[in-house]
């Protein structure tokens, strides 16, 4: 018997053409989440970890091209025609992005934009009702005095404010999932903490599915339930958080883990991994890794490691389990 | 708490210097186009004296070769010519706008062929394109109207265009995607209220170039018919009557004015909405 995941991607391919040709952003990447939990993606700037995700809710560019399958709720999303995608997106999944400061509308009130993705999935309510639901989300997301900011413009909030203001608008349908692309990324550290408590604090009352992608580890540290690490368009290893930082077994996540600035040890250099993920089309043969891995063998540039699991710990690495 | 609070008169920020200017000499000709045949104080179409009088206390600005005041008409010219560079200004930015809306937004073989529209009629020297139009419909103008219009609407396209390119990639946009919004309701509520500022910028401005064209379409005989006091074929009769200045003085200076009021309103507007330039 196997049980159906809120939201499962198996082997999601994006690619981009260039010239004709397609190249392969994202290379077969695959992760799933269920209702309560917090999967963390982690991983660097072009390692395809917001491309993948946002492509399987068929948010992608025009140019790309997407294969493989994402299934919501058992039900397949690649493929699926444009307005019943619709229909998902911002009642049963909804996203939060990178840059509060620009994905709010300026020349809407925030009162009308949070009302107008509520209008959008439930024709029956009228304004004033979606109004006063705004009026209590701003309240829920722990904004001071709702009932005057709900008529400002976004122009009017700090930073740390309309973030708020876009997890408001995020959770205004009761979804079922919900996916936080760098959603601290653009914010000051302190104001980061209380953004990510307010997220953590909705996941758990409202039971919340949660993707969080980001490339900071320390955020995925304090709030992640799993994590897959996403390099070059794969899932290189996928975990338990407590796992993968006890026992990280691909040499990337150890090199991130590494990186992670430690305050309590005195350090000349922090540790950097050498080298840059590989462009677009220049991938290496073998392990895509293996150009910049400390270990890597003869073996690592002719066949390329696929995801193996042991129990819940799965990694693409040759020397995986050795190490 | 008392309340010490002193408000000081001053002048509100947005009202600049130009915007005041612009403002004063549009809203006298607003004023003179609806009051003219009050303020006038001879018929324009009637004689009112002998012919080619120079300015006195009877005709402030003289009379014309037919002996009509040439202030009486400089005043009803105010009628012919507010109100058409109006309606063509409002209805190139109506098809131009929605034309360069439609192309930036959709792209494609049909934003590519929009484009290349706006290309072919913009290779056209303005002037001679609106006097191959006007001439090929025919003297009058309504006509001239329709002329300017052909002429104008790709300068909002392309405007429009560039501006929805610029604001679908912001990511409020993609935001508005993602929370389930519909094609139609992301370019009218999250794309289009943003593209609106320049476009309102420059066909404010654009008033005087109509006015000037249209004038000058009137001038070499393809705007208004005589006996019609517009400003254009007003200054056309002054130039035939080179000795008597004051034929063409008023028109002139009409015109002069309307377009420097609307291009420090433009100027006044772009200030405004333009924080940078402040």
């Amino acid at each position: 018997m196997t049980r159906q995941p809120l939201f499962a991607v198996q082997d999601l391919r994006v690619a981009f053409a260039r010239d004709g040709e397609y190249f392969e952003a994202v290379r077969g990447i695959g992760f799933h989440v269920d209702h309560g939990e917090v999967l963390g993606i982690v991983g660097e700037s072009g390692s395809g970890k917001s491309v993948g995700v946002l492509a399987a809710l068929g948010l992608q560019a025009k140019t790309a091209r997407v294969r493989g399958s994402a299934r919501f709720q058992g039900r397949e999303l690649i493929g699926m025609p444009r307005h019943e995608l619709r229909q998902l997106r911002g009642s049963r999944i909804a996203m939060i992005f990178q840059d509060p400061l620009s994905s709010l509308n300026p020349v809407m009130t925030v009162g009308a934009q949070i009302a107008e993705t509520i209008l959008l999935h439930n024709p029956a309510v009228s304004k004033k009702q979606a109004m006063d639901r705004a009026i209590a989300l701003l309240e829920l997301v722990a904004i001071p005095q709702p009932d005057r900011r709900v008529a400002q413009f976004p122009h009017e909030f700090s930073g740390g404010m309309r973030q708020r203001v876009m997890i408001a608008m995020a959770v205004a349908n009761d979804p079922d999932l919900l996916i936080a692309d760098e959603p601290t990324t653009a914010l000051d550290v302190t104001v980061q903490a209380q953004i990510m408590d307010v997220l953590a604090d909705l996941q758990k009352r409202l039971n919340l599915g949660l993707i969080l992608i980001t490339h900071d580890l320390g955020v995925l540290a304090g709030h992640a339930d799993r994590v897959a690490v996403v390099y070059s368009g794969e899932v290189v290893e996928e975990a338990g958080v407590d796992d993968l930082f006890k026992r990280p077994s691909h040499p990337y996540t150890r090199g991130l883990i590494a990186s992670i600035p430690n305050m309590l040890v005195e350090k000349e250099r922090l540790f950097s991994i050498d080298g840059a993920p590989p462009p677009l089309g220049k991938l290496p043969g073998g392990c895509a890794f293996h150009p910049r891995c400390p270990q890597a063998q003869a073996i690592c540039s002719e066949t390329a490691p696929v995801l193996e699991t042991f129990g819940d710990h799965g990694v693409a690495c040759h020397f995986g389990r050795s190490a | 708490m008392t309340a010490l609070s002193i408000t000081p008169i001053r002048r509100p920020s947005w009202l600049t210097l130009p915007l005041t200017i612009g403002a004063v000499i549009i809203l006298f000709w607003l004023v003179v186009t609806v009051l003219a045949p009050v303020l006038s104080p001879y018929d324009p179409l009637e004689m009112a004296g002998r012919r080619l009088q120079a300015p006195s206390w009877a005709h402030w600005l003289g009379t014309d070769a037919l002996g009509r005041d040439v202030l009486s008409r400089t005043l009803y010219g105010a009628f012919h010519s507010l109100p058409i560079a109006v309606i063509v200004v409002a209805l190139s930015v109506a098809i131009g706008a929605t034309l360069g809306a439609i192309s930036g937004f959709i792209g494609g073989i049909i934003g590519a062929a929009i484009m290349r529209l706006v290309d072919v009629t913009l290779s056209f020297p303005p002037m001679l394109l609106a006097m191959a139009v006007a001439a090929s419909l025919g003297p009058g103008l309504e006509n001239a109207a329709v002329a300017m219009v052909i002429v104008w609407w790709p300068v909002y396209a392309r405007l429009m265009r560039a501006q929805v390119l610029e604001v679908r990639e912001r990511e409020h946009v993609e935001a508005a995607v993602a929370s389930g919004a519909s094609d139609s309701r992301v370019l009218t509520k999250h794309i289009l209220p943003l593209c609106w500022t320049p476009v309102l910028i420059s066909a404010t401005m654009d008033l005087g170039q109509v006015i000037l064209l249209a004038a000058s379409l009137s001038f070499i005989g393809l705007g208004a018919t005589p006996p019609t006091p517009e400003w254009g074929s007003m200054i056309s009769d002054g130039a035939a009557q080179f000795y008597s200045w004051w034929v063409a003085l008023g028109p002139g200076l009409a015109i002069l004015t309307i377009v420097l009021g609307f291009n420090f309103i433009g100027d006044g507007l772009h200030d405004y909405f333009d924080p940078k330039s402040k």
